[in-house]
């Protein structure tokens, strides 16, 4: 079973500056480390290359220093993994990743199963999965918790609601997008650490993915940022203290001020 | 300081840090309280090929030496010197096969002891043969191409856990030192069973235990070494161990000074930090120097040792002591910085003063350390005239 996990690297904190000028995130300065929730991705997919055999193959959108991630992921134990890093997918919004990604994926080829985390915690879009589950045509499920079966041209997996579950079942090859409740990933092993010191990671450019040029990057993106403010602190709740029957009184009285009913 | 370590040791040291900060420091006060074995804890170095850093590659493990051990060792200690344990006692029950197995008894019992999946152990002490090892009472008779063994091991780390034992028994009592006899013994072998699990003031997350062998019968084949050479198996063992234990002392001072100097920053009294007090501050720049001058002396010794020098008994016992003594010192001030905070299980620095302790007695207490010492000295002064 050859497995895709795609990957994507953020800053290593939630407190991120934001550039006036450009209206997009400051990563100068900021430590970077693999999506949270892209670690349950790869430990899922070293699970199931574990029972089934086959490859985990590594695949991440970005700057040359992206690198790093992708090596973090084959100490972990993935196999191998390609960069697609280009000045042209510069500004891409998540319909020109989910592009991007899915003429990565087209490029590997032989793939069973592709494995994305939910979302990243920079965006927070949750877009990126199911759009290259879109562009490649492929059936999907997000929010997985569970695969609760998995063999040649099947798989069974349970999708988290708010409240409760449901179990979906698909044929191969299928994306999922899986939660932090699937397992807990692991760390890297001294063997996995010397392999990736030394692992080639390949890069491949737009020329290589034979991209169309036009929905790529900043010019492939129909989102349009116009504006990125941090939004104001939500007003602190009123407490209503006493005895039962006062707060109850006061509490009619408030709701009857303020016309709520 | 630059230690000069290669790639792959900081690699060693970055992995042995993430290990101890991401998945010991979260149980450290569990295992402590209840002084179960953390098995846990030891898959995850297993995973993490942390235990066979000192073995052969051709026999499974990552191909270093003493050093790679001693780094990874006081990276753990650094967060709990007790779990830490449960890898370098490993060690020190592996060297013996390591020094002087077969290639057969190699090939049979250092893979899994590589990878972790299996521990080891060293029973050398008895109640009446500790810093006295000529006082070993535990017999091994001959019996056709058997050894019978009889007689009770005493404060056995990994004993109970471990499947792998070297065991250092009689086999020829009138000849004193030169009729011990070296065997590696498996855990489930009829005769072979464990006694008491000690409650210890410290390292308690590590596991002390009683071997006893009743007519536990051992195939001749289980011999490491020579017959009669059991003595210099242990002494040769431990000089190769020693370093170990230092480093798990260093760790423990290192653990203890980063947490001082965080909390003399952070605690104000008088309107102002207590680091800024020269009584405080000074106990922070002395903890530095003491652990600064152990660390190298830990590293050059385990150099000598990889570098496959023959006398390494005084270096070796020269670390030992010294990192053990420096960690019972900065242990002790670490708690006098946190003052009343420190002598609080709350907080984690009474459990390092308790953890340090044990260094300056296993393993050959500090005073059987000098006087090893002091022997090499007059050897080296009188080999000169």
């Amino acid at each position: 079973m050859n497995i895709v996990v795609c990957i994507k690297q953020v800053p290593g904190t939630t407190d991120v500056k934001i550039s006036e000028k450009t209206n997009t995130l400051i990563r100068e300065g900021v430590e970077s480390i693999i999506n949270p929730f892209d670690m349950y991705a790869i430990e899922e997919a070293l699970k199931i290359k574990e029972k089934m055999s086959g490859k985990v193959i590594i695949l991440c959108m970005g700057p040359p220093p992206a690198k790093e991630a992708i090596k973090e992921a084959i100490a972990m134990g993935a196999d191998e993994g390609i960069l697609l890093s280009d000045r042209a997918f510069a500004g891409s919004d998540t319909w020109a990743t989910a592009y991007t990604l899915s003429m990565g994926i087209r490029k590997i080829g032989a793939y069973d199963l592709i494995l994305c985390g939910k979302q990243a915690i920079d965006g927070d879009t949750a877009q990126v999965g199911p759009g290259v589950a879109e562009a490649l045509g492929l059936p999907f499920v997000a929010y997985v918790r569970k695969i609760e079966e998995i063999r040649e041209g099947y798989i069974r997996c349970d999708r988290m609601m708010e409240e409760g579950y449901e179990v979906i079942a698909m044929p191969l090859p299928a994306l999922i997008t899986v939660v932090k409740e699937i397992n807990e990933p692991r760390l890297p092993s001294l063997k996995g650490m010397l392999r990736a010191k030394k692992a080639e990671v390949a890069t491949w450019t737009a020329k290589d993915l034979s991209a169309e040029p036009a929905n790529l990057g900043l010019t492939g993106s129909p989102t349009q940022v116009m504006k990125i403010f941090s939004p104001p602190q939500r007003p602190g709740g009123e407490m209503i203290l006493g005895e039962i029957d006062e707060q109850v009184e006061k509490l009619v009285n408030r709701i009857r001020e303020l016309k709520i009913v | 300081m630059n230690y000069f370590l290669t790639d792959e040791q900081k690699m060693i040291i970055e992995l042995a840090h993430q290990v101890a900060v991401e998945k010991i420091a979260p149980v450290t006060e569990k295992y402590d309280e209840s002084g179960e074995f953390p098995w846990d804890i030891v898959k995850i170095l297993s995973d993490s090929d942390l235990f066979g850093l000192y073995i052969p590659e051709a026999y499974g493990g990552m191909g270093g030496g003493v050093l790679e051990l001693v780094i990874a060792v006081e990276e753990l200690s650094r967060v709990c010197g007790g779990i830490s344990l449960s890898l370098a006692a490993s060690a020190l029950g592996t060297f013996p096969i390591l020094l002087f197995g077969t290639d057969e008894q190699k090939k049979k019992y250092l893979p899994p002891l590589a990878k972790g999946t299996k521990l080891a152990a060293f029973g050398l002490t008895e109640a009446n043969a500790g810093s006295d090892a000529g006082g070993i009472e535990t017999t091994a008779k001959k019996d056709g191409d058997y050894f019978i063994l009889n007689g009770t091991k005493q404060w056995i780390t990994n004993g109970g856990e471990a499947e792998t034992y070297t065991v250092i028994a009689m086999t020829d009592k009138k000849k004193g030192a030169r009729g011990a006899t070296a065997f590696i013994l498996e855990k489930g072998m009829p005769g072979f069973s464990f006694g008491k699990k000690e409650n210890k003031m410290g390292i308690r997350a590590s596991a002390t235990r009683e071997l006893v062998f009743s007519d536990c019968k051992v195939p001749k084949d289980q011999i490491l070494g020579k017959e009669g050479k059991g003595f210099i198996v242990a002494m040769k063992t431990l000089d190769q161990s020693r370093p170990g234990v230092a480093a798990q002392a260093l760790g423990i001072a290192q653990g203890a000074f980063d947490r001082s100097i965080e909390y003399a920053r952070q605690r104000v009294q008088f309107g102002l930090p207590i680091i800024s007090f020269q009584a405080v501050n000074h106990m922070i720049a002395d903890m530095a120097i003491q652990i600064e001058a152990a660390r190298a002396l830990v590293y050059e010794c385990s150099r000598l040792i990889d570098s496959g020098a023959k006398d390494i008994s005084k270096l070796s016992a020269m670390s030992k002591v010294f990192a053990s003594d420096v960690a019972m010192k900065v242990t002790v001030d670490a708690v006098q910085v946190f003052g009343g905070y420190g002598y609080m299980k709350e907080y984690p620095v009474e459990k390092m003063m308790r953890d340090a302790k044990i260094t300056q007695i296993y393993e050959g207490t500090n005073q059987i350390q000098r006087n090893v010492i002091a022997q090499e000295l007059i050897k080296e002064q009188a080999s000169k005239k």
